[in-house]
């Protein structure tokens, strides 16, 4: 007992110096699992998050357009991988991750429990939702946990260009014709709340926070990365000539920094239950398309094992 | 030749017209193969695959703008690689029947790709070196991405042909209904007589694709059926199957519902 309390103030004290973790290097278990839990959960929100954005690659109104969100959604594919194989470093398996998700035991970020029925939406989700999801992986740049830092930093950089690029969608719409001002200030209006709740439950409602903070998983807490989003997030879209649906949002000139209102947070908890109106939907989708792949990643196995019977063969022959 | 299926398709073609034919096979054939392969996007048998196939998607949609493009330049006034994309109807469109066939399952889709990627391969190294300017630097261009585009859609034949029983018959079902699609990419056409001076007919792609095809479906220990069987038409003069109305009516809708917006 004496030895496990030494080995895990050694270890707080690595990472208070700001060293990084690597996958050889002992961990507490606690942190393991954390790392586990966190990292995956970002991996699935890659994945699922392909599914709101897919929707709308075949009916992209322009060829550029249609590029640009294919490209994105690849790029987001990409993320997912890196992300799977950092958190295989920490001994968990991709199919475990799979079918942790599939059967509702793993999470992913709850925004993409929404439908995209607009075009605005493939602008709203990357100016917001990528822009939220910036603010917090620009945190995890730093992370104590080296292969989930680096990953992050390249991670980062695509999704600032995938925010900009969403600007740009709403930017047209903005100035365009009065039909498409409207669809972006609806569109604005739909993903604004939940864009919020992305950065989690308040501070006081976080059970998690705390200890990650301690071992500089985390670096700042739900509550001043959601203000600094906000702060962010009203000039641009001051610049946009579009509105955000929160009346008490106003400059508070004492904080130096917007209040504003309260999240809806029975909408929040009843989305990560499962109520939302798309977490059977995209689930179902995931499922789907790994079981009609069941047969096709059965083949590829067994071609695999005969080539290398064939050259184990050639080997002995020769 | 007068008679049947393609009764009344216009035959006579002027050495402009002629041209902008040829540009629209090989456009429309990209726009809509890239098309029907972005709806692989999140459907993958696996997560790497997922990304090679929008990659093969992302390229097809890439040279299809660069080909409309230049083809907005030949028709001139308002045209616009979006004009060319979105505004015309299935009677204008002139891909091959193949591309616009169903993705079906992974070996339908792997099938179909593989048959489209050979005969562009032949025909893009080739036309590096044709008497169009535009059209050397496209296939300049494209020819990397064809070579592994067509590099990959064989492995996968192969691996899916040589996996298991299931795969194996599987995708022996796929070369066996896509087969007659297959012929049509080879076809004479009226355009090739006129262009015959600077750009080269299809049909003379033909034995090196069936070679190349037999090789790989050796390979994949899969039975290839006769190139002399009875082959689809249609395509190059606008008479398609009933797939490219739904095809063309998803991609154009948005675009169709705000004809004035930009974006």
């Amino acid at each position: 007992m004496g030895t496990n309390v030494s080995l895990e103030d050694k270890f707080q004290a690595f990472v208070d110096a700001e060293n990084k973790v690597e996958p050889k290097d002992w961990m507490p278990e606690k942190y393991r699992k954390t790392l586990i839990r966190q990292i995956s959960q970002h991996a699935h929100s890659e994945i699922i998050g392909m599914q709101p954005e897919a929707n709308w690659i075949t009916r992209a109104p322009s060829l550029r357009a249609k590029l640009i969100l294919l490209a994105k959604v690849q790029d987001e594919a990409g993320h997912g991988l890196y992300l799977y194989s950092a958190a295989e470093t920490l001994g968990e398996p991709r199919e475990k991750m799979i079918a942790d998700l599939q059967s509702g035991k793993a999470k992913y970020s709850s925004i993409f429990n929404y439908p995209t029925p607009s075009w605005a939406d493939m602008g709203t989700i990357g100016w917001l939702v990528d822009g939220a999801a910036i603010q917090n992986q620009v945190m995890l740049t730093r992370t104590s946990y080296g292969p989930y830092a680096r990953a992050m930093v390249k991670i980062c950089k695509e999704e600032s260009f995938h925010q900009r690029q969403g600007y740009e969608v709403v930017m047209k719409l903005a100035q365009g014709t009065p039909e498409q001002k409207a669809m972006a200030q609806e569109s604005l209006n739909r993903w604004w709340w939940p864009s919020l709740m992305m950065f989690g439950p308040s501070d006081d409602n976080s059970p998690n926070s705390e200890q990650s903070m301690k071992w500089k998983i985390k670096r700042k807490s739900n509550d001043t990365l959601r203000q600094e989003f906000v702060d962010k997030t009203v000039p641009q879209a001051e610049y946009l000539g579009l509105s955000i649906p929160d009346p008490d949002l106003k400059w508070n000139e004492e904080r130096g920094h917007y209040d504003f209102g309260e999240i809806n947070w029975a909408e929040f908890y009843d989305v990560i239950k499962g109520n939302g109106p798309c977490n059977k939907e995209r689930i179902a989708h995931h499922v789907k398309a790994h079981e009609e792949g069941a047969w096709v990643r059965e083949a590829a196995n067994a071609y695999a094992k005969k080539q290398a019977a064939r050259k184990e063969g050639d080997a002995s022959a020769a | 030749m007068a008679g049947g299926w393609l009764n009344g398709v216009k035959r006579d073609f002027t050495k402009e017209e002629a041209l902008k034919e040829y540009f629209y096979f090989l456009a429309d054939d990209s726009l809509v193969l890239g098309q029907q392969l972005s709806k692989w996007c999140s459907n993958g048998p696996v997560l790497e695959q997922d990304i090679a196939i929008i990659n093969t998607a992302l390229d097809h949609i890439g040279r299809a703008r660069l080909l409309y493009q230049e083809l907005a330049r030949l028709e001139g006034g308002d045209a616009t690689e979006d004009t060319l994309a979105y505004f015309r109807d299935h009677l204008q469109y002139r891909n091959a029947l193949l591309v616009e066939q169903p993705n079906g399952h992974w070996g339908d889709s792997v099938v179909r790709s593989f048959f489209i990627d050979t005969f562009n391969f032949y025909l893009y190294d080739a036309l590096r070196s044709c008497n169009n300017e535009a059209l050397r630097g496209i296939a300049e261009k494209a020819i990397k991405e064809i070579a592994y585009q067509a590099q990959w859609s064989a492995e996968w034949v192969v691996r899916l042909g040589d996996g298991t029983e299931e795969s194996h018959a599987k995708v022996q079902k796929s070369i066996d209904d896509l087969w007659m699609w297959s012929g049509e990419l080879f076809e004479e056409h009226p355009i090739f007589e006129v262009l015959k001076d600077d750009l080269p007919a299809f049909s003379s792609f033909k034995d090196h694709w069936v070679k190349k095809v037999a090789e790989v479906l050796k390979m994949a220990t899969l039975v290839m059926p006769s190139p002399e069987l009875w082959m689809q038409t249609g395509g190059r003069y606008g008479i398609h199957s009933a797939q490219l109305g739904y095809i063309l009516g998803e991609m154009q809708s948005l675009a169709r519902t705000y004809p004035d917006a930009t974006w």
